[in-house]
């Protein structure tokens, strides 16, 4: 598993990866209430806003980590936005993305340094 | 930035756990452990504590309760010499340009009329009604009180537990009720669109007589992140987002608030700030409204999002003033100003979220149904 900046945590399966945000991250948001989703087929570029995620607080964009083609979206998210708090770590991943760049996940955290990076 | 305020409840809510963040000068909860949404949905289930300690408490004096509400009619367009004794009301100070400098709550407490203005507002309104109303009314901000709000359907049996007598108060009565052998002053009324109370307590006593609450099973402590769900669901206005100093009261559709007496044809007519144009606009009509808005989607539309006639092209017609999501709505609610024409209720209109415009149907307030005691 590795980690960004943005508190996005990327779980490598076979030739994709996927993208959810962290139980830290869901926490701080508060009670998330409505989940956007991009459409699969997509193809994004690192830093790209893909899914839009709103709290009951405000809304947060989720990047596209690295490079790629959507391949998958969690549909069920968008009539279950909770999940984002209830299960953050497996169920409530947003998308799959078939990275063009494999070595742009160099550039993540592992778990450790994620851990020292919220402190 | 100064130092923050702290209430008198403060260490209670550390002690809670609740997140506390800045808001209008004050250290306040915004959310205790149980979240945002669950302490919405328990107040509107059971009863909620509120911290609402940070507003202004204020006492105006003068030889008799008629004589402080003569005087007081000079700032606001309410009937407040007609209010009986033990009776509370909503109101607003104007300016001359008839717009809104604040919202309050105003009672006649038998000798003195007894004011709670909003936080943020609350030193220039002092400031108003000493330059206004002095020598001839003394006006005592009152700041040895804490002030809390009990609100939700078990917010009678809680409070009775202290005192059996609250139970025989009616909507917007107002009395002192002994809590705990404690001389507090009691209203039924609120900010929620719930039945319940707001108790002012002398700050010593606070902290126990909110543990007492507290300890009971139909209460929970209620940040300032469901307080403004909850309003929003029960359609009231946030004074600085729904109303501010630019909105006349009948743009904002709070003409229900300005009593017959004091308006043209009304026996104590006008006398107070900005009334020709507050009566023009009675008399002709506004070009904008305040509407209660529904999105069809479930996108919320939040504060700041122009509102248009059409899917595609045209100006916008308006803006969303407060929006969010509404718990017990179970879907995104708003208001905000639109034209008078599409101020109609099950009118279809735009918002415009992130670049795309989703539709947003004109709703009547409040989106969810007022359960006070009347």
């Amino acid at each position: 598993m590795k980690y960004t900046e943005e508190h996005e945590w990327l779980r490598v399966e076979g030739d994709v990866v996927v993208v959810g945000i962290t139980e830290h991250a869901s926490e701080q948001l508060g009670d998330v209430v409505f989940v956007e989703l991009p459409e699969a087929g997509t193809e994004v570029t690192k830093d790209e806003e893909v899914c839009v995620i709103e709290s009951v607080k405000a809304a947060s964009d989720i990047l596209a980590p690295i490079d790629g083609e959507i391949v998958e979206v969690n549909e069920p998210l968008v009539d279950e936005p909770g999940k984002v708090n209830d299960d953050p770590m497996e169920g409530a991943w947003f998308f799959k993305i078939k990275p063009s760049d494999p070595s742009q996940m160099d550039d993540y955290m592992d778990e450790n340094a994620y851990k020292e990076f919220i402190g | 930035m100064g130092e923050l305020k702290r209430t008198p409840l403060y260490d209670l809510h550390v002690e809670l756990g609740a997140k506390m963040v800045g808001f209008a000068g004050y250290d306040m909860p915004v959310q205790y452990p149980l979240g945002v949404m669950k302490e919405h949905l328990h107040c509107r289930g059971a009863a909620g504590l509120f911290d609402v300690s940070h507003m202004g408490q204020v006492a105006l004096r003068a030889e008799s309760y008629e004589a402080a509400a003569k005087a007081f009619e000079t700032l606001v367009p309410q009937d407040v010499i007609g209010l009986g004794a033990g009776r509370q009301r909503y109101g607003f100070f104007t300016n001359d340009a008839g717009g809104i400098e604040d919202d309050l709550m105003f009672a006649n407490r038998g000798d003195h009329l007894f004011v709670v203005v909003n936080a943020a507002c609350k030193e220039g309104d002092i400031a108003r009604m000493t330059a206004a109303l002095s020598p001839e009314v003394t006006v005592e901000e009152i700041t040895d009180r804490a002030l809390v709000a009990l609100q939700g359907p078990a917010a009678e049996t809680a409070l009775a537990r202290l005192n059996p007598a609250v139970v025989d108060m009616a909507f917007m009565d107002f009395a002192e009720v002994e809590l705990d052998g404690v001389a507090c002053w009691v209203s039924r009324s609120g900010y929620t669109g719930e039945d319940g109370y707001e108790i002012s307590i002398p700050e010593a006593d606070a902290e126990g007589i909110c543990r007492k609450l507290l300890a009971m099973e139909e209460v929970e402590g209620i940040g300032l992140g469901a307080r403004d769900s909850l309003r929003l669901e029960g359609g009231l206005c946030l004074y600085g987002n729904d109303i501010d100093d630019s909105t006349s009261p009948i743009e904002a559709a709070l003409t229900w608030a300005i009593q017959k007496v004091r308006r043209a044809d009304g026996d104590r007519a006008g006398g107070f700030p900005g009334a020709d144009r507050i009566f023009g606009d009675l008399a002709e009509g506004v070009a904008r409204k305040r509407v209660g808005l529904a999105p069809t989607g479930r996108a919320p539309m939040r504060a700041g999002t122009q509102l248009f006639a059409a899917a595609e092209g045209g100006e916008p017609i308006g803006e969303v003033t407060s929006g969010g999501f509404g718990p017990t709505y179970e879907g995104p609610v708003a208001m905000g100003y639109v034209g008078t024409a599409q101020a109609v209720v099950g009118t279809e209109i735009f918002g415009e979220v992130r670049g795309k415009r989703m539709p947003v149907t004109v709703a009547k307030m409040p989106l969810v149904p007022a359960n006070f005691k009347r």
